[in-house]
């Protein structure tokens, strides 16, 4: 322990404390820009580069930036003394010099962490002029959009993208005033190894980076007469968008969701949980063939399109182990264009599936060729849950108000199996419910599987006992952490039957495109209560008692796993460069 | 650094070189062979159990890779940036490990040192600034090139002394001391004896020992401006106080060497130069302001000149130049008229001349 005074204040701190979190326990809130502490996803941005958080150390020649300044014996520290206040008003007037200062029409317009900061330090005038930087705006990807002159530099991307998720996408290019965070090369996103997560978009303490937004487009075949559109919602939507309309974290606003929807001019209503329940049968179809020899092992779940890109960059040499499950949104889409639009009659050119996720890497993936029949693509268009309570607002609804109101039959079926497919654990948990249940011909009485929840461990193993056999499960959340366990694997240092990786830390109800949490953890914990709330709360349990599903494949679809099922729910998958 | 490393228990040392400079790299290749030969590097050195070999790094050609941090990442293989300190690359340096950092000229005082004893070494020198120091002279002296020089000397010792006195018999103005970031000391601080602290005192450094002398044809704003703009693009990027504080106050310059200073803008240069030596991560940062603050303190009659009487004092700055013809010694030989390239000399001849661009 350390003796430390800030503001005249006296205290005891840890050794190792930096002065910013010493401030907050005597609650002197030190403001900061750059620094950003997801401790629990082993995420710490420490570059002290914004000076935003400088403060006076008696003895010391210049200002310290309290971020990154460990305590030490006998530092007496002040927070607010004029040469400090002074420092600080400057570094964000030096830095709004440099920026656009289009907040009215930003992105980012009320969740900018630089223009909270302007206003809370009563910033009205920039008092200095001059150059600002302007750099190419990169959409390449459909997905993920760069606008390098929003950036401050706090490379918050950089530490999540190379830290955390090791794609090594960014890096601080150039020097001096022209020093900017860029892909190699300056290249287009879409040529580089991004996988599209976007946990730098999470991380982004401004519109530097951020989704393309689909929004305009889904409103213009909304307003289109000849177009029939339905949505469908990921699991990890319900237990987030309350969060933008100012209800408590982990809220369940499932009904409301749908009614929403359904006021935004949605023709039906579904749930990406049916398809997520679907994904489950084949799912567990395909392991318990290669637990019988039928194929490799260990068989990795195929949900996250920003995981699948990942390996195929990462790791081609191990493209036969994915299984070919589509994910569950474009399982979706398949179904809805073939088996609902039949049923219902309706052409399915004219079907228009717009599907709300947490995620940016789904606004990617469904402009891979591979998921397209007849030149008609399995899913339309992809927003956000943020681009979701965007429509929602502009539409003027007062969402707190809105009734709770049911998915439309049958593509809104689902189950607690499908729900859980929104945490990390969740999907491995959900075909272990289908899975025991069909090699043992039993029943399962206890569904949960705790050994492969929860946030805090990047990788978990949990082995289950099916009958006579030790099935070896592995689950990987972060990228980082999903190459841990696939150089083990490609080593032959580890074995598993079955591994879940999700790309996003926490899995989708941490997502790239979920309403940003700037940097508070608990939200995500939060979610993810409510994702486990949510299951108990579900009459069925097991994807495979589905009864929508079960119709479907009686009425359309025929053997699990079988020809047509192949050809519409699977996939494969491509070796891509690294670069 | 074989010493140091025997002195630390290292095995292994870089040598950082910048790709600029290939004869230094090749002169060191030579030595650093010739050393092996002679069984000063390498395996069980002088037959003992110590072994000790070094490495040339190439640097990119940053400068900014001469301080510590930066140039411990560029060896690592990722960008030349600093970090902040602590902790000090004593205690995570290296690939994480304790690391003992030096430049040339420490290490070259290491041998004697040994050889002769610390108190032939303490003899020289001032207090607290002991031994000698090499200083590269360069500038408007007649003698240019590398001085070693006993701590304590003073400035006027160096320039006139040895470096033989300002070329041309014009007047001294400053000196430029410590390389692009340290100050300008004007003629009344000639009598210093310098050292480290002497130096700091005055708003400059000891530095890389670059000392540059001026004279009275040197506009001070000019030079500010010069050093600024070295700084300015040397700059890594990293922190808001450098990145954008240098380049804001390159433009504040830019506009008072142009002639569209205003007084408020020197007001709001002082306190950019003096918030961004107080909030910089690193010595660049730190440093880069002193140019202005400097000059600033000992020159703020030729800002004034050039933000209230919009002239040069030093005749530097062309915007700021006035040409006119002095009616009273023109005969009108149409001599300059005829040589104008941009025909802004107009008369008759053998009358007189006048000065006139149609654009102002």
């Amino acid at each position: 322990m350390v003796n430390i005074t800030i503001n005249d204040i006296k205290l005891q701190v840890p050794e190792g404390t930096t002065i910013l979190q010493a401030a907050k326990m005597v609650n002197i809130n030190i403001p900061t820009l750059c620094h950003l502490d997801l401790h629990d996803i082993k995420m710490v941005n420490r570059t002290a580069s914004c000076r935003v958080c400088l403060v006076e150390i008696e003895g010391r020649r210049n200002l310290a930036p309290a971020c990154a300044t460990e305590c030490f014996e006998g530092m007496i520290i002040r927070t607010n003394t004029k040469r400090a206040i002074r420092a600080r008003r400057t570094m964000v007037e030096l830095l709004l010099s440099d920026h656009p200062t289009d907040c009215l029409v930003c992105e980012k317009n009320g969740n900018c962490d630089l223009q909270k900061l302007a206003a809370d330090l009563g910033i009205r005038k920039i008092r200095f002029e001059g150059e600002k930087s302007t750099y190419t705006k990169d959409s390449s990807s459909g997905a993920l959009y760069r606008n390098p002159d929003k950036c401050i530099m706090c490379r918050r991307c950089e530490t999540m993208c190379n830290e955390v998720q090791t794609c090594g996408i960014y890096s601080a290019v150039d020097r001096g005033f022209e020093t900017v965070v860029s892909p190699a090369f300056n290249l287009p996103m879409i040529d580089t190894q991004c996988t599209f997560c976007g946990q730098c978009v999470s991380v982004c303490p401004t519109a530097a980076l951020t989704e393309v937004s689909y929004v305009s487009k889904v409103w213009e075949a909304l307003h289109d007469p000849d177009k029939y559109v339905i949505a469908q919602t990921a699991p990890a939507i319900r237990v987030a968008l309350g969060e933008e309309f100012g209800l408590e974290p982990g809220t369940i606003v499932t009904g409301k969701m749908v009614a929403a929807l359904r006021r935004l001019g949605f023709k039906k209503v579904f749930d990406t949980d049916f398809a997520a329940d679907v994904t489950i049968v084949e799912e567990a179809k395909e392991f318990i063939d290669r637990l019988n020899g039928k194929g490799r092992l260990p068989i990795l779940t195929s949900c996250c399109p920003s995981w699948v890109k990942f390996i195929e960059h990462q790791f081609p040499e191990l493209l036969d182990i994915p299984s070919t499950c589509k994910s569950p949104h474009m399982m979706f889409g398949a179904i809805a264009k073939t088996y609902f639009a039949e049923k219902f009659n309706i052409p399915p050119e004219k079907i228009v599936v717009v599907s709300v996720m947490p995620c940016i890497a789904k606004k990617y993936e469904i402009q891979r060729k591979e998921f397209e029949e007849d030149g008609i693509k399995n899913v339309d268009y992809v927003i956000t849950t943020r681009e979701f309570a965007k429509m929602i607002r502009e539409a003027g609804l007062d969402f707190t108000k809105l009734p709770d109101e049911d998915f439309d039959d049958p593509l809104g079926e689902s189950t607690g199996a499908s729900v859980i497919f929104g945490v990390t654990g969740g999907v491995i948990e959900a075909a272990l419910r289908t899975a025991y249940e069909w090699i043992t011909g039993e029943t399962l009485e206890k569904v949960e599987f705790h050994g492969v929840r929860g946030l805090e461990d990047g990788l978990k193993e949990a082995t289950v006992k099916i009958k006579d056999m030790e099935l070896k499960i592995g689950v990987a959340h972060g990228l980082g952490n999903a190459r841990r366990l696939l150089e083990d694997i490609r080593d032959g240092k580890r074995f598993y039957h079955a591994i879940e990786i999700m790309a996003c830390p926490g899995g989708c109800i941490d997502g790239g495109g979920q309403p940003y949490h700037h940097g508070n953890l608990d939200i995500v914990r939060a979610r993810l209560n409510a994702i486990y709330e949510e299951d108990r709360n579900k009459p069925i349990r097991k994807s495979h008692e589905n009864p929508a599903v079960i119709a479907m494949y009686k009425e359309y679809m025929g053997e699990i796993g079988g020809e047509k099922a192949h050809h519409l729910l699977h996939t494969h998958y491509t070796p891509r460069e690294r670069i | 650094m074989a010493i140091a490393g025997y002195a630390i228990g290292a095995q292994f040392g870089y040598i950082y070189v910048r790709a600029e400079y290939p004869l230094a790299i090749h002169r060191l290749r030579i030595a650093i062979n010739q050393a092996r030969d002679l069984g000063l590097l390498g395996k069980n050195i002088l037959g003992t159990n110590f072994s000790f070999d070094v490495e040339i790094k190439i640097g990119a050609g940053a400068f900014i890779c001469g301080e510590e941090t930066a140039l411990i990442n560029s060896i690592e293989g990722g960008r030349g940036e600093p970090t902040v300190k602590p902790p000090y690359p004593a205690q995570v340096g290296l690939w994480k490990k304790p690391t003992n950092i030096n430049n040339v000229e420490t290490f070259a005082n290491v041998p004697p040192i040994i050889l002769n004893g610390a108190d032939w070494f303490s003899s020289i020198g001032t207090e607290k600034s002991k031994g000698t120091k090499v200083f590269a002279l360069a500038g408007k002296v007649n003698n240019v090139g590398l001085v070693e020089v006993p701590m304590g000397i003073t400035l006027r010792e160096i320039i006139y002394d040895l470096g033989g006195g300002i070329k041309g018999d014009k007047k001294f103005k400053a000196v430029q001391t410590g390389g692009p970031s340290g100050g300008c000391i004007p003629a009344d601080h000639l009598d210093t004896p310098i050292d480290y602290d002497t130096l700091n005192a005055l708003g400059s450094m000891m530095g890389s020992g670059g000392m540059i002398v001026m004279d009275e044809d040197d506009c001070m704003v000019n030079i500010a401006k010069f050093y600024l703009e070295f700084s300015c693009d040397e700059s890594c990027g990293r922190c808001t106080a450098c990145r954008v504080g240098n380049k804001r106050m390159l433009e504040i310059l830019n506009k008072i060497t142009e002639g569209k200073g205003e007084m408020e803008d020197l007001e709001m240069l002082k306190e950019l130069a003096e918030t961004i030596k107080d909030s910089s991560l690193c010595g660049l940062g730190q440093t880069s302001p002193n140019p202005v603050l400097s000059t600033m303190k000992f020159f703020y009659d030729e800002y004034l000149a050039h933000v209230k009487d919009k002239s040069c004092p030093a005749g530097v700055c062309t915007e700021l130049l006035k040409y006119y013809i002095i009616p009273e010694k023109c005969v009108g030989c149409t001599a300059c008229a005829k040589v104008c390239p941009v025909n802004v000399i107009h008369g008759e001849p053998r009358k007189v001349h006048v000065y006139k661009r149609q654009d102002v």
